[in-house]
């Protein structure tokens, strides 16, 4: 089954990858790194199809996607 | 192998020097009364298999240096007056980045477009910086087509030596003027030994970064301490001049260029008048200044008298050396103005007789 | 399990300055995914300008200069003409290639320098605080034009890939963005496209990338990538502008 790591201590919680997910399965997490932002959760990850465009979108090159 | 010996200009010396020097990379843009340079490499750069580019200003020219220099070639540029003033935030930028590389400044009248006559008044530009920060240029001042060939090769040598952007400082005269020149040997360059930090192929090392910025706290200063020590090595090991009768002088002219030529007539003249005795100390690098010799000097009580085609120069770098161990009197001219060996005579005739330093500068619009 | 998306091989590690949502980080790691797509890496040298990508050589793992405000397209030149074999890039902003760099950019293009010039585009000074660029729409407001861009005091955008397009030694332009993942794809195949003609040795090659500013521009990122599709885009028109091979 597909998945995504996210390196959350990377995130500055800009939302493009939760806006751009296609099953719209991302959302913020209640927790927040040590920058003190927000960082991505998935929530439904039974529904992950790996289309990396969570990734594609990540200016920090923070998610990484496997498959 | 008998010498090869031509007879060439200056601005032509130039560049035959540098191709033989190994300059890999010209880039210039037309200013007089440089032109004959940035055509000479035009032509022959290709012919030997060398970069040449006509670039869209100087301030691109130092730039394109700048790259080049920063692959690890020997790279090069040539200008006058308004287009050196062009290239100071990237002489400033190659000396941060410690960065080899050689130009050619041949001086005309200022300040502005001023006129295309032979001058000297870029001195503080040259050996103050003219560019941002703390940093310095290695400046050389030939007097003669075979000095314009020769110092041109030590500058690419001493530039590689210390990392650091060296220039010729010439004048119009000395670019535009014919004379003998024997010629060197083409040298076989080699840059490996840049090896360790020039930019190229990375395989099998890792990244090599050239750049001159510096944010976090205390970093920049202390590189620019680096620098520093690296300009003091500099001052100690790199004064060069040329005495001619200074021992038995009753004035000492201390001059570069085209005013040392005209000076050391001058001294032939009152040798042969027998009233007055001048020496000559003829600097050949005016940053570093040569301070040493010139205090010696000072302090032997000679009289000295700075001729010069600024007002005034190079003649505070004497004051600075001196410092007030013995009158320093100037000959001025500006704005492509010469002297002549009977003004320089009658200087140091006043200068000889008088109490206290001698300033004479030439007549001013009322 | 496989990896199938991770970060490419050409980038550092090093975590990057911008800020929340900037489309450097973006437009970098499409550089390196070109990059290594291509086999580029041992032979690439980078250019970084002055701007928010000041530090770019801290994100890419192979030879890196610092350039001068603008100087970026010269230096190239500099460096490729002195090492033909290698593959020579720059990285700038609006304000480094068409403001102090304009000539620069255009005389590198026009002399068909075998480089290749990644121009982001986000209408803004970021670096110094978000003043009026080169690019910025009229109406738009920054700390230079705090009313809006008034063309007949500032002139109006400059469009890059437009003024180029005609010069003879360009082989290679087209602009893109990257506020959309269909956006992005075509970004990725345009940086491969133009590294591609530098290495065949066909000309200049530049790849203008529609970028976001969401701080500069006073939005949330999210608003950001929208803001681009109503106002840029209609100004700047994604495509290729150029192309010897086609």
């Amino acid at each position: 089954m597909p998945e995504i790591k996210v390196d959350v201590e990377r995130c500055k919680g800009c939302e493009l990858c939760i806006i751009n997910c296609p099953k719209e399965i991302l959302r913020f997490s209640e927790e927040f790194n040590e920058k003190g932002y927000h960082y991505p959760e998935c929530f439904e990850p039974e529904s992950c199809t790996g289309c990396a465009i969570c990734a594609q979108m990540c200016p920090e090159v923070a998610i990484e996607v496997y498959k | 192998m008998p010498e090869e010996r031509v007879l060439m200009k200056g601005n032509e010396a130039i560049g035959e020097a540098a191709i033989r020097a190994g300059c890999c990379f010209y880039a210039g843009y037309p200013i007089t009364p440089q032109n004959e340079l940035t055509e000479y490499m035009s032509y022959h750069m290709p012919e030997a298999g060398r970069a040449f580019v006509q670039s869209e200003s100087e301030v691109a020219a130092i730039n394109m240096v700048y790259g080049a220099a920063a692959t690890g070639v020997r790279a090069m540029t040539s200008s006058s007056g308004p287009g050196i003033s062009l290239k100071q935030e990237g002489i400033s930028y190659m000396c941060g980045a410690e960065l080899p590389c050689f130009f050619a400044n041949i001086v005309r009248g200022g300040p502005g477009l001023g006129n295309i006559a032979p001058a000297q008044s870029d001195y503080f530009q040259a050996t103050r910086g003219g560019g941002h920060g703390d940093y310095r240029t290695i400046v050389l001042a030939p007097s003669t087509v075979q000095e314009l060939f020769d110092l041109t090769i030590l500058g690419f040598e001493l530039a590689d030596k210390y990392l650091n952007p060296a220039m010729i400082l010439g004048d119009g005269i000395l670019g535009q003027m014919r004379e003998p020149l024997v010629l060197r040997d083409p040298i076989d360059y080699d840059p490996s030994f840049k090896n360790d930090w020039a930019l190229g192929n990375s395989a099998g090392r890792s990244k090599h970064v050239i750049t001159s910025v510096r944010l976090a706290p205390g970093t920049l200063e202390k590189h620019n301490m680096k620098l520093f020590k690296k300009y003091k090595e500099i001052e100690e090991k790199e004064q060069r001049y040329e005495l001619t009768d200074v021992d038995d002088a009753d004035v000492v002219i201390i001059a570069y260029g085209t005013s040392a030529r005209v000076a050391k007539s001058a001294a032939a003249m009152a040798r042969e008048s027998g009233d007055i005795r001048l020496g000559v100390i003829r600097l050949i690098t005016l940053w570093p200044f040569p301070k040493d010799i010139v205090r010696e000097y000072a302090e032997k009580g000679k009289k000295l008298l700075v001729v010069e085609m600024s007002l005034g120069q190079m003649r505070e770098d004497v004051l600075l050396a001196t410092c007030g161990a013995t009158d320093v009197s100037l000959l001025a001219h500006t704005g492509g103005g010469l002297p002549t060996e009977e003004e320089v005579l009658d200087t140091a005739r006043k200068v000889m007789k008088s109490d206290g330093p001698v300033e004479v500068y030439p007549e001013g619009a009322e | 399990m496989k990896k199938v998306f991770g970060r490419p091989e050409s980038m550092s590690d090093k975590a990057n300055m911008y800020c929340p949502g900037c489309g450097h980080g973006l437009a970098h790691r499409l550089t390196a995914e070109a990059i290594d797509a291509l086999g580029l890496k041992d032979r690439c040298m980078g250019v970084a300008s002055v701007g928010c990508s000041v530090f770019a050589d801290d994100y890419f793992d192979f030879d890196f200069i610092q350039a001068a405000h603008g100087r970026a397209p010269a230096v190239a030149t500099g460096m490729k003409r002195s090492k033909p074999g290698t593959i020579v890039f720059t990285h700038q902003g609006d304000g480094d290639l068409a403001s102090i760099g304009a000539a620069e950019m255009i005389h590198s293009a026009n002399r068909g320098e075998k480089i290749t010039v990644i121009f982001v585009n986000n209408a803004i000074y970021g670096m110094t605080g978000g003043q009026m660029a080169p690019t910025t729409l009229c109406g738009m407001r920054t700390s230079t034009c705090q009313l809006g861009r008034d063309p007949e005091v500032a002139g109006h955008p400059i469009r890059v890939c437009e003024l180029l397009k005609d010069l003879e030694g360009v082989a290679y332009l087209e602009r893109v963005a990257v506020n959309t993942p269909a956006h992005m794809n075509k970004a990725k195949k345009a940086l491969r496209k133009a590294f591609e003609v530098q290495d065949k040795g066909l000309g200049f090659s530049l790849v203008e990338i529609i970028s976001q500013c969401p701080t500069g521009w006073g939005q949330l990122p999210k608003d950001s990538v929208g803001w681009i599709e109503e106002n840029m885009i209609p100004y700047f028109p994604l495509g290729v502008y150029k192309d010897v091979t086609a």
